[in-house]
Protein backbone atom coordinates (compact mmCIF):
# COMPACT_ATOMS: atom_id res chain seq x y z
CA UNK A 1 0.00 0.00 0.00
CA UNK A 2 1.57 3.52 -1.03
CA UNK A 3 2.30 5.86 1.56
CA UNK A 4 0.26 8.67 1.53
CA UNK A 5 -1.04 11.69 4.07
CA UNK A 6 -4.51 12.58 5.39
CA UNK A 7 -4.72 15.75 2.93
CA UNK A 8 -4.12 13.57 0.04
CA UNK A 9 -6.57 10.93 0.93
CA UNK A 10 -8.77 13.59 1.59
CA UNK A 11 -8.67 15.06 -1.85
CA UNK A 12 -8.64 11.88 -3.80
CA UNK A 13 -11.75 11.05 -1.95
CA UNK A 14 -13.64 14.44 -3.15
CA UNK A 15 -11.95 13.90 -6.86
CA UNK A 16 -14.02 10.23 -6.99
CA UNK A 17 -17.12 12.28 -6.63
CA UNK A 18 -16.66 14.15 -9.25
CA UNK A 19 -17.90 12.90 -13.07
CA UNK A 20 -17.41 13.71 -16.48
CA UNK A 21 -20.13 16.03 -17.49
CA UNK A 22 -20.11 17.57 -13.94
CA UNK A 23 -19.34 21.24 -13.33
CA UNK A 24 -17.39 21.54 -10.87
CA UNK A 25 -17.85 25.14 -8.43
CA UNK A 26 -14.53 25.02 -5.75
CA UNK A 27 -13.26 27.22 -3.67
CA UNK A 28 -9.72 27.86 -2.32
CA UNK A 29 -7.47 24.94 -0.92
CA UNK A 30 -7.88 21.55 -0.54
CA UNK A 31 -11.59 21.82 -3.08
CA UNK A 32 -9.71 23.10 -5.56
CA UNK A 33 -6.76 20.84 -5.74
CA UNK A 34 -9.77 17.99 -5.60
CA UNK A 35 -11.19 19.53 -8.80
CA UNK A 36 -8.04 19.62 -10.18
CA UNK A 37 -7.26 15.85 -9.43
CA UNK A 38 -10.39 14.57 -10.73
CA UNK A 39 -9.88 16.53 -14.20
CA UNK A 40 -6.47 14.49 -14.46
CA UNK A 41 -7.43 11.02 -13.31
CA UNK A 42 -11.24 10.60 -13.54
CA UNK A 43 -12.93 13.14 -14.95
CA UNK A 44 -11.28 14.73 -18.04
CA UNK A 45 -14.90 15.95 -19.65
CA UNK A 46 -15.71 17.86 -16.19
CA UNK A 47 -15.35 21.46 -15.88
CA UNK A 48 -13.87 23.57 -13.25
CA UNK A 49 -15.55 27.33 -12.51
CA UNK A 50 -14.93 29.71 -9.76
CA UNK A 51 -17.52 31.94 -8.48
CA UNK A 52 -15.13 34.93 -9.89
CA UNK A 53 -16.39 33.77 -13.30
CA UNK A 54 -13.42 31.87 -14.72
CA UNK A 55 -14.96 28.81 -16.45
CA UNK A 56 -12.53 26.08 -17.62
CA UNK A 57 -9.21 28.27 -16.50
CA UNK A 58 -6.16 26.38 -17.28
CA UNK A 59 -4.27 25.67 -14.15
CA UNK A 60 -1.05 25.46 -14.61
CA UNK A 61 -0.30 26.22 -10.94
CA UNK A 62 -2.08 25.83 -8.06
CA UNK A 63 -4.21 29.08 -7.82
CA UNK A 64 -4.09 30.34 -3.90
CA UNK A 65 -7.12 32.40 -4.04
CA UNK A 66 -10.64 32.23 -6.08
CA UNK A 67 -9.02 35.55 -7.90
CA UNK A 68 -6.04 34.62 -8.32
CA UNK A 69 -4.84 35.44 -11.20
CA UNK A 70 -3.49 32.15 -12.31
CA UNK A 71 -7.33 31.21 -12.97
CA UNK A 72 -7.75 33.53 -15.22
CA UNK A 73 -5.30 32.10 -17.81
CA UNK A 74 -7.01 30.03 -21.04
CA UNK A 75 -10.16 30.11 -19.66
CA UNK A 76 -13.18 29.61 -22.15
CA UNK A 77 -14.77 32.75 -20.76
CA UNK A 78 -13.53 35.22 -18.07
CA UNK A 79 -17.06 36.58 -17.04
CA UNK A 80 -18.04 38.12 -13.42
CA UNK A 81 -19.78 37.38 -10.27
CA UNK A 82 -23.44 37.22 -11.98
CA UNK A 83 -22.62 34.91 -14.70
CA UNK A 84 -20.89 32.70 -12.18
CA UNK A 85 -23.66 32.39 -9.81
CA UNK A 86 -26.17 32.58 -12.49
CA UNK A 87 -24.97 29.21 -14.07
CA UNK A 88 -25.37 27.20 -10.41
CA UNK A 89 -29.15 28.41 -10.42
CA UNK A 90 -30.50 28.33 -14.23
CA UNK A 91 -32.12 25.61 -15.40
CA UNK A 92 -29.63 23.99 -18.21
CA UNK A 93 -26.17 24.24 -16.03
CA UNK A 94 -27.53 24.06 -12.02
CA UNK A 95 -28.76 20.42 -12.45
CA UNK A 96 -24.77 19.46 -13.56
CA UNK A 97 -23.16 21.74 -10.92
CA UNK A 98 -21.45 20.22 -7.81
CA UNK A 99 -20.13 22.37 -5.02
CA UNK A 100 -17.25 21.53 -3.12
CA UNK A 101 -17.13 23.61 0.20
CA UNK A 102 -15.85 23.52 3.99
CA UNK A 103 -17.19 25.14 7.04
CA UNK A 104 -15.82 26.17 10.46
CA UNK A 105 -19.11 24.27 11.84
CA UNK A 106 -21.57 21.65 10.27
CA UNK A 107 -24.22 19.66 12.08
CA UNK A 108 -26.23 16.12 11.54
CA UNK A 109 -28.07 17.31 8.14
CA UNK A 110 -25.30 18.87 6.69
CA UNK A 111 -26.19 22.41 7.42
CA UNK A 112 -22.85 24.63 7.66
CA UNK A 113 -21.62 27.76 9.25
CA UNK A 114 -18.35 29.80 8.46
CA UNK A 115 -19.66 33.11 9.91
CA UNK A 116 -19.37 33.02 13.58
CA UNK A 117 -18.81 31.36 16.94
CA UNK A 118 -20.63 32.59 19.57
CA UNK A 119 -23.46 35.12 19.15
CA UNK A 120 -23.70 37.23 15.99
CA UNK A 121 -23.62 40.21 17.50
CA UNK A 122 -20.65 39.45 20.11
CA UNK A 123 -18.77 36.55 18.48
CA UNK A 124 -15.73 34.44 19.95
CA UNK A 125 -14.49 34.29 16.72
CA UNK A 126 -15.45 35.31 13.85
CA UNK A 127 -14.72 33.75 9.93
CA UNK A 128 -14.74 35.11 6.34
CA UNK A 129 -18.44 34.74 5.61
CA UNK A 130 -20.46 32.82 3.27
CA UNK A 131 -18.92 34.22 0.19
CA UNK A 132 -20.55 32.07 -2.54
CA UNK A 133 -20.87 28.97 0.10
CA UNK A 134 -24.72 30.13 0.79
CA UNK A 135 -25.46 30.60 -2.93
CA UNK A 136 -23.89 27.37 -3.99
CA UNK A 137 -25.03 25.50 -1.01
CA UNK A 138 -29.11 26.80 -1.85
CA UNK A 139 -28.46 26.38 -5.68
CA UNK A 140 -27.22 23.06 -6.68
CA UNK A 141 -27.90 19.33 -7.04
CA UNK A 142 -24.55 18.02 -5.48
CA UNK A 143 -22.80 19.59 -2.49
CA UNK A 144 -19.50 17.73 -1.32
CA UNK A 145 -18.38 18.78 1.75
CA UNK A 146 -14.77 19.31 3.70
CA UNK A 147 -14.17 18.97 7.35
CA UNK A 148 -11.86 18.55 9.59
CA UNK A 149 -12.76 15.65 12.19
CA UNK A 150 -13.38 17.76 15.51
CA UNK A 151 -15.59 17.72 17.91
CA UNK A 152 -16.63 21.11 18.12
CA UNK A 153 -17.17 21.16 14.39
CA UNK A 154 -19.40 18.49 14.55
CA UNK A 155 -21.76 20.15 16.34
CA UNK A 156 -26.07 19.38 17.17
CA UNK A 157 -26.72 22.97 16.42
CA UNK A 158 -24.69 25.66 14.87
CA UNK A 159 -23.93 29.20 15.72
CA UNK A 160 -25.14 30.54 12.70
CA UNK A 161 -26.38 28.61 9.75
CA UNK A 162 -24.62 30.16 6.70
CA UNK A 163 -25.33 27.96 3.75
CA UNK A 164 -28.41 25.35 3.71
CA UNK A 165 -28.05 21.49 3.59
CA UNK A 166 -30.90 19.28 4.42
CA UNK A 167 -32.33 22.09 7.05
CA UNK A 168 -34.28 19.73 9.52
CA UNK A 169 -34.19 16.37 7.31
CA UNK A 170 -36.91 14.75 5.80
CA UNK A 171 -38.75 17.51 3.15
CA UNK A 172 -37.93 20.25 5.49
CA UNK A 173 -35.18 21.27 2.44
CA UNK A 174 -37.72 21.76 -0.27
CA UNK A 175 -40.47 23.11 1.91
CA UNK A 176 -38.47 25.92 2.72
CA UNK A 177 -38.17 26.47 -1.24
CA UNK A 178 -34.69 25.62 -1.42
CA UNK A 179 -33.32 23.44 -4.61
CA UNK A 180 -34.57 19.49 -4.35
CA UNK A 181 -30.34 18.71 -4.17
CA UNK A 182 -28.49 18.73 -1.03
CA UNK A 183 -25.64 17.61 0.33
CA UNK A 184 -24.02 14.32 -0.84
CA UNK A 185 -20.90 13.67 1.12
CA UNK A 186 -18.78 15.10 4.29
CA UNK A 187 -15.16 13.94 3.31
CA UNK A 188 -12.65 14.54 6.73
CA UNK A 189 -9.60 13.15 7.75
CA UNK A 190 -11.35 10.12 9.08
CA UNK A 191 -14.21 9.12 7.55
CA UNK A 192 -16.28 9.97 4.52
CA UNK A 193 -20.33 10.68 5.73
CA UNK A 194 -23.43 10.46 3.89
CA UNK A 195 -27.39 11.30 4.11
CA UNK A 196 -30.20 8.96 4.34
CA UNK A 197 -32.52 8.97 1.36
CA UNK A 198 -35.41 9.85 3.58
CA UNK A 199 -34.58 10.98 6.80
CA UNK A 200 -31.46 13.30 5.26
CA UNK A 201 -29.46 12.51 8.69
CA UNK A 202 -25.57 12.04 8.62
CA UNK A 203 -24.33 8.48 8.71
CA UNK A 204 -21.18 6.73 8.53
CA UNK A 205 -20.70 5.41 5.07
CA UNK A 206 -16.72 4.92 5.11
CA UNK A 207 -13.43 5.00 7.55
CA UNK A 208 -10.38 5.48 6.14
CA UNK A 209 -8.28 2.01 6.49
CA UNK A 210 -6.94 1.54 10.13
CA UNK A 211 -9.48 3.91 11.97
CA UNK A 212 -12.58 2.61 14.18
CA UNK A 213 -16.12 3.67 13.91
CA UNK A 214 -15.76 4.49 17.92
CA UNK A 215 -13.21 7.06 17.14
CA UNK A 216 -14.66 8.92 14.54
CA UNK A 217 -17.74 9.30 16.55
CA UNK A 218 -15.22 10.20 19.43
CA UNK A 219 -14.74 13.45 17.49
CA UNK A 220 -18.18 14.22 16.82
CA UNK A 221 -20.84 16.17 18.99
CA UNK A 222 -23.74 14.27 17.76
CA UNK A 223 -24.52 10.13 16.96
CA UNK A 224 -24.31 8.91 13.82
CA UNK A 225 -25.62 5.33 12.20
CA UNK A 226 -22.59 3.42 11.63
CA UNK A 227 -23.96 -0.11 10.40
CA UNK A 228 -23.21 1.30 6.92
CA UNK A 229 -20.03 2.20 7.07
CA UNK A 230 -16.95 0.17 5.70
CA UNK A 231 -13.39 0.98 4.45
CA UNK A 232 -12.43 3.52 2.29
CA UNK A 233 -10.37 2.36 -0.39
CA UNK A 234 -7.19 4.29 -0.07
CA UNK A 235 -5.77 6.34 -2.85
CA UNK A 236 -4.33 4.45 -5.83
CA UNK A 237 -0.53 4.46 -6.54
CA UNK A 238 -1.59 6.46 -10.41
CA UNK A 239 -4.16 8.91 -8.14
CA UNK A 240 -1.35 9.94 -5.52
CA UNK A 241 1.53 9.98 -8.38
CA UNK A 242 -1.00 12.76 -10.44
CA UNK A 243 -2.13 14.30 -7.64
CA UNK A 244 1.78 15.49 -6.67
CA UNK A 245 2.98 15.92 -9.96
CA UNK A 246 0.18 16.98 -11.92
CA UNK A 247 -1.82 19.00 -9.55
CA UNK A 248 0.42 20.34 -7.01
CA UNK A 249 4.46 20.16 -7.76
CA UNK A 250 4.79 22.70 -5.25
CA UNK A 251 3.07 21.35 -2.47
CA UNK A 252 1.46 24.47 -1.93
CA UNK A 253 -1.71 22.83 -0.64
CA UNK A 254 -0.71 19.33 0.44
CA UNK A 255 2.12 20.99 2.70
CA UNK B 1 -13.87 70.02 -32.60
CA UNK B 2 -15.12 70.05 -28.90
CA UNK B 3 -13.15 67.52 -26.36
CA UNK B 4 -15.22 66.02 -23.49
CA UNK B 5 -13.72 66.95 -19.84
CA UNK B 6 -10.31 65.81 -18.82
CA UNK B 7 -11.03 63.87 -15.69
CA UNK B 8 -7.38 63.59 -14.71
CA UNK B 9 -6.35 64.00 -11.04
CA UNK B 10 -4.46 63.45 -8.70
CA UNK B 11 -4.92 60.62 -5.75
CA UNK B 12 -5.08 62.90 -2.66
CA UNK B 13 -7.12 65.36 -4.68
CA UNK B 14 -9.60 62.50 -5.87
CA UNK B 15 -10.11 61.05 -2.04
CA UNK B 16 -10.38 64.78 -0.57
CA UNK B 17 -13.25 65.55 -2.85
CA UNK B 18 -14.88 62.39 -3.70
CA UNK B 19 -14.87 60.73 0.15
CA UNK B 20 -16.18 62.34 3.04
CA UNK B 21 -16.54 61.07 6.63
CA UNK B 22 -19.49 58.82 7.15
CA UNK B 23 -19.67 58.33 3.29
CA UNK B 24 -20.65 54.84 2.14
CA UNK B 25 -18.30 53.67 0.01
CA UNK B 26 -17.54 50.78 -3.02
CA UNK B 27 -14.41 49.34 -3.66
CA UNK B 28 -14.05 46.79 -6.42
CA UNK B 29 -11.36 43.65 -6.90
CA UNK B 30 -11.42 40.72 -4.80
CA UNK B 31 -9.59 38.68 -2.20
CA UNK B 32 -6.43 39.38 -3.46
CA UNK B 33 -6.81 40.80 -6.71
CA UNK B 34 -6.92 44.07 -8.63
CA UNK B 35 -7.94 45.62 -4.79
CA UNK B 36 -7.75 49.46 -5.62
CA UNK B 37 -4.89 49.66 -3.03
CA UNK B 38 -3.35 52.80 -3.43
CA UNK B 39 -6.45 54.51 -2.98
CA UNK B 40 -7.43 52.47 0.19
CA UNK B 41 -3.86 53.75 1.56
CA UNK B 42 -4.66 57.39 0.60
CA UNK B 43 -8.15 56.98 2.16
CA UNK B 44 -5.84 55.94 5.42
CA UNK B 45 -3.06 58.76 5.13
CA UNK B 46 -6.21 61.51 5.09
CA UNK B 47 -7.69 59.87 7.99
CA UNK B 48 -11.40 59.23 6.76
CA UNK B 49 -13.64 58.15 9.69
CA UNK B 50 -16.87 56.66 9.71
CA UNK B 51 -17.40 55.21 6.35
CA UNK B 52 -19.82 52.57 5.59
CA UNK B 53 -18.19 50.12 3.60
CA UNK B 54 -19.69 47.68 0.92
CA UNK B 55 -17.95 44.59 -0.72
CA UNK B 56 -18.70 41.24 -1.66
CA UNK B 57 -15.49 39.46 -1.72
CA UNK B 58 -12.87 41.50 -0.49
CA UNK B 59 -9.48 40.85 1.09
CA UNK B 60 -6.49 43.31 1.65
CA UNK B 61 -8.66 46.22 0.89
CA UNK B 62 -10.89 45.68 3.52
CA UNK B 63 -8.86 44.71 5.94
CA UNK B 64 -6.30 47.74 5.93
CA UNK B 65 -9.18 50.25 5.32
CA UNK B 66 -10.69 48.10 9.07
CA UNK B 67 -7.02 48.08 10.25
CA UNK B 68 -6.44 51.69 9.07
CA UNK B 69 -9.70 53.08 11.76
CA UNK B 70 -11.18 54.11 9.12
CA UNK B 71 -14.38 51.78 8.74
CA UNK B 72 -17.63 51.88 10.83
CA UNK B 73 -19.73 49.83 9.37
CA UNK B 74 -19.71 47.06 6.83
CA UNK B 75 -21.80 44.94 4.34
CA UNK B 76 -20.02 41.99 3.25
CA UNK B 77 -20.23 38.53 1.71
CA UNK B 78 -16.90 37.68 2.57
CA UNK B 79 -13.44 38.75 4.34
CA UNK B 80 -10.13 36.73 3.37
CA UNK B 81 -7.59 36.97 1.15
CA UNK B 82 -6.86 33.34 0.37
CA UNK B 83 -4.20 31.35 2.11
CA UNK B 84 -2.80 34.37 3.26
CA UNK B 85 -5.53 34.77 5.53
CA UNK B 86 -8.14 32.84 5.35
CA UNK B 87 -10.61 35.14 7.02
CA UNK B 88 -9.22 39.04 6.87
CA UNK B 89 -7.28 39.57 10.04
CA UNK B 90 -7.67 43.28 11.07
CA UNK B 91 -11.68 42.63 10.52
CA UNK B 92 -11.42 39.65 12.82
CA UNK B 93 -10.15 41.51 15.73
CA UNK B 94 -12.69 44.52 15.01
CA UNK B 95 -15.43 42.45 14.88
CA UNK B 96 -14.23 40.41 17.47
CA UNK B 97 -14.04 43.12 19.89
CA UNK B 98 -16.97 44.85 18.80
CA UNK B 99 -15.34 47.65 16.77
CA UNK B 100 -17.15 47.30 13.72
CA UNK B 101 -20.89 46.56 13.12
CA UNK B 102 -21.22 43.88 10.47
CA UNK B 103 -23.93 42.43 8.12
CA UNK B 104 -23.63 39.38 6.42
CA UNK B 105 -25.37 38.69 2.36
CA UNK B 106 -23.62 35.90 0.54
CA UNK B 107 -21.95 37.11 -2.44
CA UNK B 108 -24.67 36.51 -5.04
CA UNK B 109 -26.94 38.86 -3.19
CA UNK B 110 -23.86 41.80 -2.85
CA UNK B 111 -23.65 40.97 -6.93
CA UNK B 112 -27.61 41.87 -6.69
CA UNK B 113 -27.62 44.22 -4.46
CA UNK B 114 -24.93 46.03 -6.97
CA UNK B 115 -26.71 44.93 -9.58
CA UNK B 116 -29.93 46.67 -8.59
CA UNK B 117 -28.52 49.85 -7.79
CA UNK B 118 -27.13 50.14 -11.27
CA UNK B 119 -30.56 49.25 -12.54
CA UNK B 120 -31.69 51.98 -10.61
CA UNK B 121 -34.86 49.51 -9.39
CA UNK B 122 -35.61 49.68 -5.10
CA UNK B 123 -34.29 45.68 -5.55
CA UNK B 124 -33.61 41.70 -6.95
CA UNK B 125 -35.11 38.66 -5.96
CA UNK B 126 -32.84 35.65 -6.03
CA UNK B 127 -33.53 31.82 -4.34
CA UNK B 128 -30.29 32.18 -2.33
CA UNK B 129 -30.25 31.93 1.39
CA UNK B 130 -33.60 30.77 2.44
CA UNK B 131 -34.23 29.23 5.83
CA UNK B 132 -30.48 30.64 6.64
CA UNK B 133 -29.25 33.05 9.60
CA UNK B 134 -28.08 35.44 6.78
CA UNK B 135 -32.27 35.76 5.97
CA UNK B 136 -33.02 35.49 9.35
CA UNK B 137 -30.41 37.71 11.61
CA UNK B 138 -29.77 41.37 10.86
CA UNK B 139 -26.41 42.86 11.79
CA UNK B 140 -27.76 46.33 11.88
CA UNK B 141 -30.47 46.93 14.23
CA UNK B 142 -33.86 48.82 12.90
CA UNK B 143 -33.01 51.59 14.82
CA UNK B 144 -30.33 52.41 12.65
CA UNK B 145 -31.81 51.94 9.59
CA UNK B 146 -34.62 53.97 9.95
CA UNK B 147 -32.25 56.70 11.41
CA UNK B 148 -29.96 56.70 8.14
CA UNK B 149 -31.62 57.86 4.64
CA UNK B 150 -28.89 55.63 3.24
CA UNK B 151 -29.92 52.60 4.62
CA UNK B 152 -33.03 50.58 3.53
CA UNK B 153 -35.80 49.74 6.37
CA UNK B 154 -35.13 46.00 5.71
CA UNK B 155 -31.86 43.60 5.67
CA UNK B 156 -34.25 41.66 2.70
CA UNK B 157 -37.16 40.22 2.58
CA UNK B 158 -38.28 36.73 1.88
CA UNK B 159 -41.85 36.56 0.43
CA UNK B 160 -43.55 34.03 -2.40
CA UNK B 161 -43.42 34.00 -5.34
CA UNK B 162 -45.56 36.63 -6.95
CA UNK B 163 -46.06 34.46 -9.92
CA UNK B 164 -47.22 31.54 -8.18
CA UNK B 165 -45.01 28.35 -8.63
CA UNK B 166 -43.70 29.87 -12.18
CA UNK B 167 -40.19 28.55 -12.38
CA UNK B 168 -40.35 25.97 -9.87
CA UNK B 169 -40.12 28.64 -7.45
CA UNK B 170 -42.30 28.88 -4.53
CA UNK B 171 -40.33 31.86 -3.01
CA UNK B 172 -37.56 34.35 -3.13
CA UNK B 173 -35.50 36.55 -1.26
CA UNK B 174 -35.61 40.26 -1.86
CA UNK B 175 -32.48 41.93 -1.77
CA UNK B 176 -32.19 45.48 -1.59
CA UNK B 177 -30.28 47.72 -4.10
CA UNK B 178 -26.68 49.65 -2.88
CA UNK B 179 -26.43 53.21 -4.38
CA UNK B 180 -22.75 53.88 -3.03
CA UNK B 181 -21.97 57.80 -2.61
CA UNK B 182 -18.39 56.65 -4.43
CA UNK B 183 -17.13 53.72 -5.83
CA UNK B 184 -13.47 53.32 -6.29
CA UNK B 185 -11.88 50.99 -8.79
CA UNK B 186 -8.80 50.05 -9.77
CA UNK B 187 -8.01 49.20 -13.61
CA UNK B 188 -5.42 47.97 -16.28
CA UNK B 189 -6.15 51.00 -19.09
CA UNK B 190 -8.23 54.48 -19.09
CA UNK B 191 -8.14 57.46 -20.52
CA UNK B 192 -7.81 61.28 -19.38
CA UNK B 193 -11.72 61.21 -19.84
CA UNK B 194 -13.09 57.97 -18.19
CA UNK B 195 -13.24 54.93 -20.51
CA UNK B 196 -11.93 52.30 -19.25
CA UNK B 197 -10.95 48.83 -20.18
CA UNK B 198 -10.52 45.88 -17.63
CA UNK B 199 -8.44 42.57 -18.84
CA UNK B 200 -9.07 39.29 -17.39
CA UNK B 201 -12.30 38.41 -14.71
CA UNK B 202 -14.06 42.22 -13.58
CA UNK B 203 -15.59 40.47 -10.67
CA UNK B 204 -18.39 42.96 -9.90
CA UNK B 205 -16.75 45.75 -10.54
CA UNK B 206 -18.56 47.14 -13.27
CA UNK B 207 -22.35 46.78 -11.04
CA UNK B 208 -20.23 48.38 -8.07
CA UNK B 209 -19.49 51.21 -11.00
CA UNK B 210 -22.77 51.63 -12.01
CA UNK B 211 -24.35 51.65 -8.94
CA UNK B 212 -22.66 54.50 -7.39
CA UNK B 213 -23.24 58.25 -7.71
CA UNK B 214 -19.39 58.99 -8.22
CA UNK B 215 -17.03 56.49 -9.46
CA UNK B 216 -12.84 57.34 -8.85
CA UNK B 217 -10.71 55.28 -11.40
CA UNK B 218 -7.29 54.28 -10.83
CA UNK B 219 -5.73 53.22 -13.86
CA UNK B 220 -2.17 51.04 -14.05
CA UNK B 221 -1.89 52.85 -17.77
CA UNK B 222 -3.29 55.95 -19.24
CA UNK B 223 -3.92 55.59 -22.72
CA UNK B 224 -4.08 58.80 -25.24
CA UNK B 225 -8.15 59.32 -26.17
CA UNK B 226 -8.93 57.26 -29.19
CA UNK B 227 -7.11 54.02 -28.79
CA UNK B 228 -9.37 52.10 -26.68
CA UNK B 229 -11.44 52.98 -29.12
CA UNK B 230 -10.13 50.92 -31.70
CA UNK B 231 -11.26 47.67 -30.06
CA UNK B 232 -14.61 48.59 -28.29
CA UNK B 233 -16.13 45.43 -27.29
CA UNK B 234 -12.88 44.86 -24.76
CA UNK B 235 -14.15 48.78 -22.75
CA UNK B 236 -16.71 48.14 -19.82
CA UNK B 237 -17.56 51.62 -18.98
CA UNK B 238 -17.95 54.99 -21.27
CA UNK B 239 -17.01 58.30 -19.50
CA UNK B 240 -20.40 59.66 -18.46
CA UNK B 241 -20.21 56.87 -15.59
CA UNK B 242 -16.31 58.42 -14.30
CA UNK B 243 -15.88 61.13 -12.04
CA UNK B 244 -12.20 61.28 -11.37
CA UNK B 245 -9.02 59.36 -13.35
CA UNK B 246 -6.11 58.82 -11.81
CA UNK B 247 -2.53 57.49 -12.92
CA UNK B 248 -1.49 54.94 -10.51
CA UNK B 249 1.19 52.28 -11.60
CA UNK B 250 1.40 49.17 -9.63
CA UNK B 251 -2.02 51.10 -8.25
CA UNK B 252 -3.46 47.61 -6.95
CA UNK B 253 -0.68 46.53 -4.93
CA UNK B 254 0.10 44.05 -2.99
CA UNK B 255 -2.57 42.33 -4.85
CA UNK B 256 -2.30 41.32 -8.19
CA UNK B 257 -3.43 42.56 -11.44
CA UNK B 258 -3.84 40.47 -14.31
CA UNK B 259 -1.09 40.44 -17.18
CA UNK B 260 0.55 43.53 -15.04
CA UNK B 261 1.88 42.04 -12.04
CA UNK B 262 1.30 39.08 -9.64
CA UNK B 263 0.14 39.33 -6.06
CA UNK B 264 3.22 40.10 -3.64
CA UNK B 265 3.47 36.50 -1.56
CA UNK B 266 6.56 38.37 1.11
CA UNK B 267 4.35 41.29 1.63
CA UNK B 268 1.23 39.25 2.16
CA UNK B 269 3.25 37.30 4.43
CA UNK B 270 4.81 39.63 6.61
CA UNK B 271 1.44 41.82 6.40
CA UNK B 272 -0.23 38.25 7.97
CA UNK B 273 2.58 39.16 10.96
CA UNK B 274 2.22 42.55 11.45
CA UNK B 275 -1.27 42.48 11.53
CA UNK B 276 -1.46 39.88 14.22
CA UNK B 277 -0.88 42.45 17.22
CA UNK B 278 -2.14 45.55 17.69
CA UNK B 279 1.41 46.65 18.37
CA UNK B 280 3.25 45.90 15.67
CA UNK B 281 -0.15 46.91 12.98
CA UNK B 282 0.54 50.71 14.55
CA UNK B 283 4.55 49.83 13.59
CA UNK B 284 3.10 49.33 9.92
CA UNK B 285 0.60 51.59 9.58
CA UNK B 286 3.67 54.05 10.28
CA UNK B 287 6.01 52.50 8.62
CA UNK B 288 4.30 51.72 5.43
CA UNK B 289 1.86 53.96 4.87
CA UNK B 290 2.40 56.97 7.00
CA UNK B 291 5.64 57.59 6.62
CA UNK B 292 5.32 57.69 2.65
CA UNK B 293 3.69 60.87 0.98
CA UNK B 294 2.11 58.86 -2.13
CA UNK B 295 1.69 55.34 -3.33
CA UNK B 296 4.86 56.19 -5.75
CA UNK B 297 6.89 56.87 -2.72
CA UNK B 298 5.63 53.58 -1.06
CA UNK B 299 6.48 51.79 -4.29
CA UNK B 300 9.77 53.74 -4.48
CA UNK B 301 10.63 51.94 -1.22
CA UNK B 302 10.23 48.68 -2.46
CA UNK B 303 13.21 46.48 -3.48
CA UNK B 304 13.59 46.34 -7.41
CA UNK B 305 14.27 42.95 -7.40
CA UNK B 306 11.73 42.23 -5.69
CA UNK B 307 8.75 43.61 -8.16
CA UNK B 308 10.49 42.09 -10.90
CA UNK B 309 9.60 38.63 -9.44
CA UNK B 310 6.03 39.49 -9.33
CA UNK B 311 5.92 41.34 -12.70
CA UNK B 312 3.41 39.18 -14.82
CA UNK B 313 5.26 37.38 -18.03
CA UNK B 314 3.29 38.02 -21.43
CA UNK B 315 2.29 34.31 -21.84
CA UNK B 316 0.18 33.80 -18.59
CA UNK B 317 -0.39 37.34 -17.35
CA UNK B 318 0.82 35.93 -13.99
CA UNK B 319 4.52 35.91 -12.23
CA UNK B 320 4.80 32.03 -13.88
CA UNK B 321 7.08 30.21 -11.50
CA UNK B 322 6.75 33.07 -8.68
CA UNK B 323 7.78 31.30 -5.16
CA UNK B 324 4.82 31.91 -3.35
CA UNK B 325 5.01 29.53 0.25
Amino acid sequence: MPDYTLKEMMAIAAAREIKDGDIVFCGTGISMLAAMAAKHISAPDSTIFFETGAIDSLLEEVPLAVADPRVMYYTAVNGSLADAFAFMQNRRTGAHVVGIMGAAQIDPYGNLNSTVIGDYHHPRVRFSGSGGACDVASFVDRTIIFMQQQKRKFVPRLDYLTSPGWLGGDDSRTAAGLAAGGPAAVITNMAVFRFDDKTRRMYLDAVYPGIDPRQVLDQMGFEVDTDRAQTFQPPTKRELEILRTECDPQRLILG
Amino acid sequence: MNQPSDKLMSLKDAIERFVADRAHISIGGFTINRNPMAAVYEIIRQKKRNLHLYAHSNGQAVDELVGGGCVSRLEIAYAGSGRFAPTCIRFRKAVEQGRLQVEDYSNYQMTLRFMAGAMGVPFLPCRSGLATDIANTWGFPASLRQSDPKLPDHKLVVTENPFGTWCDTTKVVLVPAIVPDVTILHVQEADSHGLVRIEGLTFADIEQAKAARRLIVTCEKLVETGRLKQRPDANQLPPFCVDAVVHVPWGAYPTACYRHYDYDPVFLNRYKQEAAGDESYRQYLEDWIFSHKDHKAMMDSIDKDRLASITADGRTGYASGLERR
